[in-house]
């Protein structure tokens, strides 16, 4: 009997059954917004229903009091304070509330503290926080290039979880079956940290911990032997953009004209803020996520063992300026936006329970390389 | 032009759709007709009005000229004639002259007394156009999401219009368009070389030096019958290709009206309803 008809109309109905229901197709009104000249397709259509999901998901807590900024200094009243003492002591309390309410709401205080010894720095989580407060402290005053007067605070990303919900780590998945697709490159499998396109799945690690060059316009109508780029490296840029569009929700026009993708002058300015965003992720991968590596325990890193890792979306979460703009910043001002100490203790020597000193080892070589005073026409990528 | 002896039988009065026997003429070869005669006028008219605002604009450079459609902040309204009104009305005009052209189609075939699919065909391509600069913009709310006049500015628009959506090469629709496309032309070039294989024989085997018959289409099928086990047959690849081209353009206008009034994302995430199937996930 000739069954290949019924069946091969059956699965094609079921999939296309599928792609119309579980695809979620958006219906008319569209919201667009105009970035060029007109007629030149540069417009950012979105959603409404996901916007409106968008905004409710980004409303910003309230500061839980206002801080005195007069009275005695923290470090002077408590013990091992090593990068907020400068601050009044209600200035450091309010802090300490708003950062349990930002990253542990539900642990309380117990998820970095000892209630018996406030001052022990015996959980990991306690080693750690104090890095990302530092981390955060050079986000505000070295790389307004990107972050602007708005700043971040620890809620940009945490959103009241331990792990920001977007991060991302090495990704080798699925393993290859056998040695003949071994080298793939990343490509030909699902790349979730690349828009889930077929892309290279490990961009961002060559773009946003190394610093690969991300360049690959050629300037020379033929190959002149100069720019060794091909598709592969094509393949990897457009990885990386896609996890940019992404994570913003936004398009590749909002920061190009496709005409010309390499050329500034045709770009939106919007293209400098990210080209300093790039290398700012980067700095926080390289100067402090990877460094604490031996402090955090197996169940804080990714599936290949390396730490979880600062994207995008880490702050943006699909927005193209992370809480639509509102700024945190300006109730946490001697706290986060302006720097404390910044050495960097030595990591590998960590034991939990022993405090750790800060400045204990030169800081980490990559520390402040990345600074943002290059213009991004004359720098490399 | 000379009208030639057997064409007396072919140009008969009447079939009109419009106007009865009003411009029910020829013009040398050319049937007139009433939409002969509303195509010349839109025609003239949307090419005047080019020209015009070429002539506002900042170059005459052939390639850069460009008339492009309003701001989106004018959504569904008139814009001044500057700032996107010429866009509106040339592309009234370039309907009105589609559309004549088409019904001028249809009148021929009356006359004739064969089918419509000519003019069917090539409604297609008018469906196509009328989705880009119509019907999409219709449904996004803003005549400014129609495509610029112009010969770079249109490309630079796909280009930018494209990557509105991260990859268009994943866009399911413009995969089917695509693949029409090239079926379309593997079709055509498999008709046209064995048409002209069985009509260009060579020379014969039989007798050296002497041109072989011209073979007829039994030969033609039997080629393909021989090399896949099938062979349309020679009604069947007109039917065939002309599916495959009409396929192509209408699968065109479905790939770009889906992107943006039913779609929003990148279109490499569309696919995640087939990466969440429950079979593998």
């Amino acid at each position: 009997m000739r069954l290949w008809l019924p069946f091969a109309v059956s699965a094609g109905s079921l999939l296309a059954i599928a792609s119309f229901v579980g695809a979620g197709w958006d219906a008319p009104p569209v919201e667009t917004t105009q970035t060029g000249y007109r007629g030149t397709g540069m417009y950012l259509s979105q959603d409404i229903e996901n916007q409106a999901a968008l905004k409710a998901a980004s409303t910003v807590p309230e500061a839980p009091w206002e801080a005195d900024p007069e009275g005695d200094r923290a470090g002077d009243i408590y013990e091992n304070v090593q990068v907020l003492g400068d601050l009044s002591d209600d200035q450091f309390n309010q802090f300490m509330a708003s950062i349990t309410a930002w990253v542990s709401p539900e642990e309380g205080c117990n998820y970095c503290h000892n209630p018996e010894n406030m001052a022990s720095d015996e959980l990991y989580q306690k080693v750690v926080s104090r890095r990302m407060i530092q981390m955060t402290q050079a986000i505000n005053v070295d790389w307004q290039a990107h972050v602007a007067a708005t700043g971040v605070t620890c809620y940009t990303c945490h959103r009241g979880q331990n792990i920001p919900a977007e991060v991302w780590s090495r990704d080798l998945s699925p393993k290859p079956a056998s040695a003949a697709t071994l080298v793939r490159g990343g490509q030909n499998v699902v790349a979730e940290n690349a828009g889930r396109t077929s892309m290279p799945q490990n961009a961002l690690e060559a773009y946003l911990l190394n610093d690969t060059p991300i360049r690959v316009t050629p300037l020379t109508a033929l190959p002149s032997g100069n720019n060794p780029t091909g598709v592969k490296e094509t393949e990897q840029t457009w990885a990386l953009m896609m996890h940019m569009s992404e994570s913003l929700g936004v398009n590749c026009t909002t920061c190009h004209n496709s005409r010309a993708f390499n050329d500034w002058d045709q770009s939106p300015p919007q293209r400098v803020t990210a080209w300093h965003g790039i290398r700012m992720t980067r700095d926080l991968n390289m100067s402090y996520m990877e460094g604490l590596s031996p402090v955090l325990p197996d169940n804080r890193k990714g599936p290949e063992g390396d730490v979880l890792k600062v994207g995008c979306a880490t702050c943006h979460n699909g927005v193209q300026k992370p809480l639509y703009g509102v700024s945190m910043l300006k109730d946490y001002l001697d706290s986060l936006a302006r720097k404390g100490p910044a050495d960097v203790p030595d990591y590998d020597s960590y034991e939990p329970g022993e405090t750790l000193r800060l400045g204990a080892t030169p800081a980490l070589p990559g520390n402040g390389k990345l600074a943002a005073n290059a213009s991004p026409a004359v720098q490399g990528n | 032009m000379a009208l030639l002896s057997f064409e007396r039988k072919y140009r008969v009065r009447g079939g009109t759709l419009i106007g009865g026997d009003l411009f029910d003429f020829w013009v040398g070869p050319f049937y007139v007709g009433f939409f002969g005669v509303t195509t010349a006028f839109f025609s003239a008219l949307g090419t005047a009005l080019i020209v015009y605002g070429a002539a506002l604009g900042p170059t005459w450079n052939i390639w850069r000229i460009s008339i492009a459609p309003p701001d989106l902040s004018y959504g569904l309204a008139l814009a001044p004639l500057m700032e996107g009104g010429l866009w509106q009305i040339i592309t009234i005009c370039a309907l009105g002259a589609f559309i004549s052209w088409a019904l001028r189609e249809v009148e021929i075939c009356r006359k004739l007394g064969i089918g419509y699919h000519v003019p069917f065909a090539f409604s297609f391509a008018i469906f196509a156009y009328a989705t880009l600069v119509v019907f999409r913009p219709l449904l996004l709310g803003a005549w400014g999401h129609g495509f610029p006049y112009g010969i770079f500015s249109h490309l630079d628009w796909v280009s930018n219009v494209g990557y509105q959506y991260l990859h268009f090469h994943y866009n399911p629709a413009h995969m089917i368009a695509v693949s029409f496309f090239f079926t379309t032309t593997l079709a055509l070039a498999l008709h046209g070389g064995l048409i002209l294989s069985a009509s260009n024989p060579g020379e014969s085997r039989d007798e050296p030096g002497k041109q072989a018959e011209v073979k007829t289409p039994e030969y033609e099928d039997t080629f393909f019958r021989d090399i896949i086990g099938y062979s349309i047959g020679t009604l069947g690849i007109h039917r065939l290709g002309l599916i495959l081209a009409l396929n192509a353009g209408f699968w065109s206008a479905v790939c770009i009206v889906i992107s943006g009034p039913f779609w929003n994302k990148g279109w490499p995430q569309w696919w995640s309803w087939w990466l969440d199937l429950p079979i593998w996930s």
